[in-house]
């Protein structure tokens, strides 16, 4: 195992934690704008840390650079559905939960 | 040998996440929880066809990679757009 190769591992956990960390948002927060600044969390940090590892690893930069533009790709969608669902949300009068 | 063992052993952990957001779809009080979570199943897909594609050696996986992630934010224009219209559309067409 090289060094790279320990890097790799280690930026692979704590994206898996990142991903375990949405979705456990999303199962445990109260209502919809929670859930969905959770879930955006695991989209944009725990893929971004799992291609940084498998950048890592890439045998060609041109393999690194398809892994940066999906990543790239997911973080846009991603927000952009954000913003999307959150606005019709309120509108449609979910209410934002204040305990 | 270890790095293959740790993309598998990362691919099922992403795989029991996604099983665990599937209570998420049962449960979701409003269709826009069920639509976060199969927001949330494209990305941890994308994030296991990634590693499969590694793990395997096979490039093929990282395009099929790419093409979900697309059609998962379709997806969720469409859901937004179709599914969930919006109530006041007939005042927006009056001015």
């Amino acid at each position: 195992m090289t060094a790279t190769d320990y890097a790799a591992a280690c930026l692979f956990i704590l994206g898996g934690i990142f991903f375990f960390a949405g979705t456990a948002g999303l199962l445990r927060f109260p209502d919809v704008y929670t859930r969905l600044h959770a879930l955006t969390k695991a989209d944009n940090v725990g893929l971004g840390l799992i291609v940084a590892g498998l950048v890592l690893q890439a045998e060609s930069w041109l393999v690194a650079g398809k892994l940066l533009l999906i990543w790239l790709l997911v973080l846009f969608a991603g927000a952009c559905v954000a913003h999307l669902v959150a606005r019709r949300a309120l509108r449609k009068g979910i209410r934002i939960w204040t305990e | 040998m270890p790095m293959q063992t740790l993309y598998f052993a990362l691919a099922l952990f992403l795989l029991l996440n996604l099983c665990a957001g599937m209570w998420r779809v049962l449960r979701g009080p409003s269709t826009a929880d069920r639509m976060l979570a199969a927001q949330l199943f494209g990305t941890t897909i994308v994030a296991i066809l990634l590693l499969l594609a590694q793990a395997s050696g096979s490039p093929a996986l990282r395009d099929v990679a790419l093409v979900f992630a697309l059609l998962a934010a379709v997806t969720a224009v469409a859901f937004v757009q179709r599914v969930w219209p919006e109530d006041r559309e007939s005042e927006h067409d009056r001015d």
